[in-house]
C-alpha cells in the first residue's frame, strides 16, 4: 500500500510525462479497441445482411454465386428457374414465406430487381428490422418502381420521376440500344436506409420484367416499330414466366435441412437451395485476412506506446538515484524498489487502458451514427467483447513485466550506489 | 550494560579487485555516546557508514550493529533491521520530492511499522524541530536549512538506536549549523540514541563527547601514505 502510493505521487510529480505516456497508451489502446469494434460490426453487418431467410434457392450453379447475386446484386446467374418451380416450393406446405428475384436488367449502374409484395413484407436484416419506405408506396402497378436510399440520393430521383431501365448490368450509362425506352417506369416510392446492399437497386413488379422483355427474342431487342406499346400492358396480362432466385423461410427451423435436400433433388429441374449463414462464413473467411493485417497492424501501435512508456521511465532513472538512495537509507530493499517502478509502469498502462476505453467509448457514441450512414456499417456501442478483455489484460499484464526493465536497472543503481549518490 | 552501539574487529574492505579502503582493527562506539567522525575525503569514511548501515557487504572481520552481527543478516534483514533501528542523515537531498514534509518524515513508518506507531509521533518530533508548521508544505518550497531539519525529524522518528549523520551541516551557514547541532543534541539524548556525526568540520567537534578520526584507526591509509 504505502508503495502504491509512493508510485502515484511519483508519477502525480512528473505530471506531463505521466500524461504523456498515458495518452500515448489511451490512443493506441483506444485503436485496438476500435478495430476490434469495427471488426465486430463489420462481421456482424455482414452476417445480418439478411436475416430470417433461412434458404436462398436458384439455378443450379455455384453456391457463393448464388449468395452473390441474390444478396449483395454481384455477378450475375447463369441460368433462371421457371416460375411453375417457383410456385411450386413456394406452396409447399413447410414453407412459411418466400421473395422472389428476377435480377439481369439496371438503370445507370444499380440493378434492378423485380419482385413481389412478399419482399416489402418479410425481407428481415439485422435480426428484425423490415423494410421501411422513407417516401411513397409499394409498387402496384407494372410500371411502378421503388428506389433503394443509395439510388434515390445519388441519382436525386424524387416521387413521380420518370425512371428508363436498361437491358443488362453494364456499369454506369449502359448501352443505350438495350435501354427500355419505349416503357417508361415512375417512382412510386423511397426506401429508408437500411446499410444493405438493399439500398443500391431499383425495385419493380415481377411483371414490370415481363413487360420490358415482352417483344424481344433471343436476348435481342425488338425491331423499331414492332414494340407492343406500354398502354396495352396491364398487369393481368403480363405472365411471368421464370425467376432468377428466390429467399425461402420455413416454419420450423427444423424443416430447413429436409427442405434443401428436397430441392436439391428436385426432379423436375436442376436447383439449388443453400444455408445463408453457412454461405456468408464461407466468404467471409475469404475476404477477412484483411482484418487480421489490420489487428497486427494495432499490435504493433499498441508496443510502440509500450515502448515509448519503457523510455520515459527508464530516462527518469538517472534524475531518480537520489530518491532510491533515499528510500535504500529508511530501509527499503531492492525488492522494494523493484515493486515501486514496476507499479509505476503497471499504474500507466492500466491509467492507459482506462483511457483507451473511454476514448473508444466516447467516440463510438459520436460517429457511431455517422459510420452508419456513410459506410453501411454498423459499428455498436458496447462493452468490451471478450477479445477486447484480452487485449486489455495483456496491455496491463504487459506494461507489468515492461517495468521489471527500469526496475532492474533502478536495481543494479541502488546496489552500486548505496547511501552515495553524489549530486 | 547491553552491547556497545558500534563494535569493529579487524575489518577488511575492498570493492571487487581494487586496493583496500578499510583496515580497521578495533572500534567500538558505546550506547547513548555522541562520536564526531573526520578524515579527509577518500579516506573511507562513507564506505565505513554503508557498512554500518548494512547497504555494503562482503567485509571481512566482524561487524556488530546494536549487539547483532550484521554479517549473519540476510539482505531483507538489514534493510528491516536499517529501517527500524537506524536513523540516516544525508548530507544533501535528503528528502523524496514528490512526498509532502509530513509524508517524507512518516515514510520509515509507513515503511516498517515496528518504527513508528502513529502520526501523532511524526508531529511531536516535528514540533521539538521546530517545523511544526512546514507539515503540510511541499519539499520543493524549503530552505535548506529546512530541509535539513525535516531530514533529522525522519531520522530521529521512533528513536532510533543509533542515528547516523554524513556532513549534515555542511550546507548550512554558521548560525543554522550551531542551532541544528543543538536540535540533534536535545534529541539524541531524549530518544536515547547513539550519535555517529562525520564531518570534516573541525571546529564542530569539541561539542562530542569523543572525536575519532578515520586515519587514526583505519591502517589501510597509513600503509598506502607508506607506500
Amino acid at each position: 500500500m504505502v508503495l502504491l502510493s509512493l508510485a502515484w505521487k511519483s508519477l502525480r510529480n512528473r505530471l506531463l510525462t505521466t500524461s504523456l505516456t498515458v495518452l500515448s497508451i489511451g490512443l493506441s489502446m483506444a485503436l485496438l479497441l476500435g478495430v476490434e469494434n469495427v471488426r465486430v460490426g463489420a462481421r456482424e453487418s455482414f452476417a445480418n445482411t439478411i436475416s430470417q431467410t433461412d434458404l436462398i434457392v436458384g439455378a443450379r450453379g455455384g453456391s457463393l454465386q448464388l449468395l452473390l447475386y441474390s444478396v449483395f446484386r454481384i455477378g450475375q446467374a447463369t441460368n433462371n428457374v421457371s416460375y411453375e418451380s417457383y410456385l411450386h416450393w413456394k406452396n409447399h406446405p413447410a414453407v412459411s414465406w418466400t421473395i422472389p428475384y428476377s435480377l439481369g436488367d439496371s438503370h445507370r449502374g444499380f440493378r434492378v430487381v423485380g419482385t413481389t409484395e412478399d419482399f416489402y413484407q418479410h425481407l428481415r436484416f439485422r435480426r428484425d428490422r423490415q423494410i421501411q419506405f422513407a417516401a411513397g408506396r409499394s409498387p402496384k402497378d407494372v410500371f411502378d418502381l421503388v428506389l433503394g436510399a443509395d439510388v434515390a440520393q445519388s441519382l436525386g430521383y424524387k416521387l413521380g420521376e420518370k425512371v428508363v431501365i436498361s437491358h443488362g448490368i453494364a456499369a454506369g450509362r449502359g448501352i443505350a440500344d438495350n435501354d427500355h425506352k419505349d416503357k417508361p417506369f415512375t417512382v412510386t416510392g423511397i426506401l429508408a436506409k437500411t446499410s444493405t446492399p438493399v439500398d443500391r437497386s431499383l425495385y419493380i413488379q415481377l411483371e414490370g420484367i415481363t413487360a420490358v422483355h415482352i417483344d424481344w427474342a433471343d436476348g435481342a431487342p425488338p425491331m423499331p416499330g414492332e414494340e407492343t406499346p406500354a398502354a396495352k400492358i396491364t398487369k393481368e396480362n403480363m405472365k411471368v414466366e421464370q425467376i432468377t432466385s428466390f429467399l425461402l423461410r420455413c416454419k420450423t427451423r427444423m424443416a430447413t435441412l429436409q427442405l434443401q435436400r428436397e430441392i436439391n433433388t428436385y426432379p423436375e429441374e436442376p436447383m439449388q437451395a443453400i444455408i445463408p449463414g453457412v454461405t456468408l462464413q464461407e466468404l467471409w473467411r475469404t475476404i477477412g485476412y484483411a482484418e487480421d493485417a489490420l489487428q497486427v497492424v494495432t499490435i504493433f501501435v499498441i508496443l510502440v506506446g509500450l515502448l515509448g512508456m519503457l523510455v520515459s521511465l527508464y530516462t527518469s532513472l538517472n534524475e531518480r538515484r537520489r530518491e532510491m538512495a533515499i528510500l535504500r537509507a529508511i530501509g527499503a530493499g531492492p525488492g522494494k524498489i523493484i515493486a515501486l517502478l514496476v507499479l509505476e509502469s503497471g499504474l500507466l498502462s492500466l491509467a492507459g487502458c482506462l483511457l483507451g476505453v473511454v476514448m473508444i467509448y466516447g467516440l463510438s457514441v459520436i460517429f457511431q451514427p455517422i459510420v452508419e450512414q456513410q459506410f453501411g456499417l454498423y459499428v455498436p456501442v458496447q462493452p468490451p467483447t471478450a477479445t477486447g478483455w484480452i487485449y486489455l489484460g495483456s496491455v496491463v499484464v504487459a506494461g507489468l513485466l515492461i517495468g521489471f526493465v527500469p526496475a532492474w536497472k533502478a536495481y543494479r543503481n541502488a546496489l552500486a550506489d548505496g547511501l552515495s549518490v553524489r549530486v | 550494560m547491553s552491547a556497545p552501539a558500534i563494535a569493529l574487529r579487524d575489518v577488511r574492505f575492498s570493492y571487487r579487485s581494487g586496493p583496500e579502503i578499510l583496515d580497521i582493527p578495533e572500534l567500538t562506539i558505546a550506547r547513548g555516546e555522541r562520536v564526531f567522525l573526520f578524515g579527509p575525503s577518500g579516506s573511507g569514511k562513507t564506505t565505513l557508514l554503508g557498512i554500518l548501515a548494512g547497504i555494503l557487504t562482503g567485509f571481512t572481520g566482524s561487524v556488530e550493529v546494536l549487539g547483532r552481527d550484521v554479517s549473519k543478516m540476510s539482505g531483507s534483514e538489514r534493510d528491516a533491521f536499517r529501517g527500524t533501528h537506524l536513523g540516516y542523515i544525508f548530507q544533501l537531498f535528503n528528502l523524496i520530492p514528490y512526498l509532502t514534509v509530513e509524508e517524507n518524515i512518516t515514510l520509515p513508518g509507513r515503511l516498517h511499522p515496528a518504527r513508528a506507531k502513529n502520526i501523532a509521533e511524526a508531529r511531536a518530533v516535528a514540533k521539538r524541530l521546530g517545523i511544526e508548521h512546514l507539515l503540510g508544505r511541499a519539499v520543493t518550497q524549503l530552505s535548506v536549512g529546512q530541509q535539513q531539519r525535516v531530514a533529522a525529524a525522519r531520522a530521529l522518528l521512533g528513536a532510533p538506536e543509533l542515528l547516523i549523520a554524513d556532513e549534515p551541516t555542511s550546507s548550512l551557514d554558521f548560525d543554522h549549523r550551531e542551532r541544528f547541532l543543538e536540535l540533534l543534541f536535545e534529541n539524541c539524548a531524549l530518544s536515547n540514541s547513539t550519535l555517529l556525526f562525520v564531518s570534516h568540520d573541525r571546529s564542530l567537534a569539541t561539542k562530542f563527547d569523543r572525536q575519532l578520526s578515520l586515519l587514526d584507526f583505519n591502517r589501510a591509509h597509513r600503509t598506502e601514505a607508506a607506500v
